[in-house]
């Protein structure tokens, strides 16, 4: 084992795309094409499996096939906060009954399979996340070696709780953990393990993780036709990385229900920022929340493949943000009147979704699409004890004045959990400025315009405009 | 405290010095080193905390460091009750009474 220093460190990084070529099984090269964009779809298709296969898949394993519930006393409640003919119905998919306890045993299964049937003798994945217990799950039932990599503990050794729980837990499925303190740097080290081990790139973005998440796509719209005659109105989905966002919503268009609409919904930590050791453990979200959201809607390539799979403009209708407070008021609602103890971070969307409900006509229908496991570390009190101890301000009132790493204000009543409407046009001005300074780009082809329409869901008039602007 | 060969044990090292850290990132970041603690059987016949050792880890590994655990403690637990979240339960389950 070489230990790092800044020469290995350079040279680890020139060596980054045939590092990555070889461990993660595509050939990203192939789905480039001449300007700024590439062949997505066909990209998409580089695991070669269909839906089918990829359902017989997580079959094997036990992934999938959670139940939808209506939340019915929740409903209840969004009803009599709501003006006559208004209150729309959740539902949640229960995610948290996959093998490892979320959404994410769906995208690890198809990498460890993938992983297994290219020969590889194991599997490394970077996530501080549930991901990892999923790699580690499916990489057990797999027979393979799994490797985790965390960002875990600031310069004074302290480990977020929610993360040390997600050591736990892939340790308890029989992976090494390495943990590391704040900092970019950790993929330079995971590079290192790759090339070290020669194991398999489990990443969170390559084509396999997000098709393993049309599964849940396809199921909510099915289920939902079969239990209510219809596809949903709205689904709200917790938006970080992308992942579930736009596997969902690929597998909701696979399954026939086009006019789904589709809602990313984050946490907001405005001002923290996600690489500083100060603010690390000021947060009381590791996930699901917009220090991931934003940059990586706008920013989708700054992910460990060359070309990141989970791209969420091409998906996402709104994107809603809501307050640690308010996700910590629903994750106590959920559990005192539904009787499921979840969460937090993947009741973000709930959040979103209650407040939603309230707008929408009593007959639509909004479906939450994940629940995760929860316990030490992971629950509200766990994460509040936490933030207390780090000198955060935790009090009931509005949550409208909860500023991150300062305070965490809990709803005194229902009618006081709001969204807040963040523009998509933000996110594809954003978008726009990233693209055209990283590619060094001056006069965007017709091909490129093409890629851009595709990329933000958007026409040849919004974007002349946005990047007029973008001028001026 | 001190360990035998095989015991579970945890090492630490450093894997950039303050200088060596990427260029890209907060100033507060840029002054502490970037640290790595991993977990595994101990190689070396025996060590005592502070020592210079050889781990094998689950997947089979071999890494050197700074032991700093035997049999490490998984301590994060679930908290304090919070009084800001005890009351919730019983408003929202009086606000359903009243729905009925």
């Amino acid at each position: 084992m070489k230990k790092l220093n800044k020469s290995s460190y350079d040279s680890i990084l020139s060596r980054k795309n045939e590092i990555m070529k070889k461990s993660v099984g595509v050939d990203y090269s192939q789905y480039e094409y001449e300007g700024i964009g590439f062949d997505y779809e066909s990209m998409m298709n580089a695991s070669g499996y269909e839906l089918g296969e990829i359902k017989k898949i997580q079959k094997e394993t036990g992934v999938g096939t959670t139940p939808l519930i209506e939340l019915k006393n929740i409903n209840a409640l969004i009803k009599k906060y709501s003006e006559k003919g208004k209150g729309a119905r959740i539902f949640v998919k229960d995610e948290e009954k996959n093998p490892s306890g979320s959404f994410k045993d769906r995208r690890a299964s198809v990498s460890v399979y993938k992983a297994k049937e290219m020969g590889y003798k194991g599997v490394i994945a970077a996530t501080s996340g549930n991901y990892g217990a999923a790699v580690a799950s499916q990489a057990a039932k797999r027979g393979l070696k799994s490797i985790i990599v965390q960002e875990t503990y600031d310069s004074k050794g302290i480990g977020q709780p929610e993360i040390l729980e997600k050591t736990r837990a892939c340790e308890a499925y029989g992976a090494e953990v390495v943990q590391l303190s704040v900092g970019p740097e950790l993929f330079y080290y995971f590079l290192i393990l790759l090339e070290e081990t020669g194991y398999f790139n489990a990443s969170l973005y390559t084509p396999y993780g997000i098709n393993g998440v049309e599964t849940l796509g396809w199921e909510i719209a099915t289920q939902s036709k079969e239990l209510l005659g219809k596809y949903p109105d709205v689904v709200v989905s917790t938006h970080a990385g992308g992942g579930i966002t736009t596997g969902t919503a690929r597998g909701l268009k696979k399954a026939g229900a086009l006019n789904t609409r589709v809602y990313g919904a984050s946490v907001d930590l405005t001002g923290l920022h996600m690489a500083s050791d100060n603010d690390f453990n000021r947060k009381s979200f590791t996930t699901g929340h917009t220090g991931f959201g934003i940059p990586f809607a706008t920013f989708p390539d700054r992910s460990d493949v060359p070309r990141n799979a989970a791209r969420v403009l091409r998906y996402m209708d709104k994107y809603l943000l809501v307050t640690q407070g308010e996700v910590f008021y629903v994750t106590e609602m959920l559990a005192n009147i539904e009787g499921m103890l979840r969460g937090p971070a993947g009741n973000t969307s709930l959040a979103a979704a209650f407040a939603l409900a309230r707008e929408m006509n009593e007959d639509k229908i909004i479906v939450v699409n994940e629940t995760e496991y929860t316990g030490a570390g992971k629950l509200p009190s766990a994460q509040l004890t936490f933030a207390k101890e780090n000198g955060i301000e935790i009090k009931r009132g509005n949550p409208i004045d909860e500023i991150p790493g300062k305070n965490i204000i809990i709803p005194e009543n229902p009618s006081q959990i709001i969204y807040k409407d963040y523009p998509m046009v933000n996110l594809k001005k954003s978008y726009l400025k990233q693209i055209l300074k990283s590619t060094k780009k001056e006069n965007l082809t017709e091909n490129d315009f093409d890629y851009l329409i595709e990329e933000l869901k958007s026409n040849m008039i919004e974007i002349k405009a946005l990047l007029n602007e973008e001028e001026n | 405290m001190s360990a035998k060969k095989n015991d579970w044990v945890q090492i630490y090292f450093v894997a950039l010095k303050p200088e060596e850290r990427a260029s890209n990132i907060p100033e507060d970041t840029k002054k502490v080193p970037l640290e790595i603690k991993i977990k595994g059987f101990l190689q070396n016949d025996f060590a005592e905390i502070g020592d210079e050792v050889e781990i094998k880890t689950t997947a089979g590994r071999k890494v050197s460091g700074k032991m700093i655990a035997v049999n490490p403690i998984y301590d994060h637990n679930f908290g304090k009750p919070i009084d800001e979240l005890l009351h919730i339960g019983n408003e929202l389950r009086e606000e359903g009474e009243k729905i009925e």
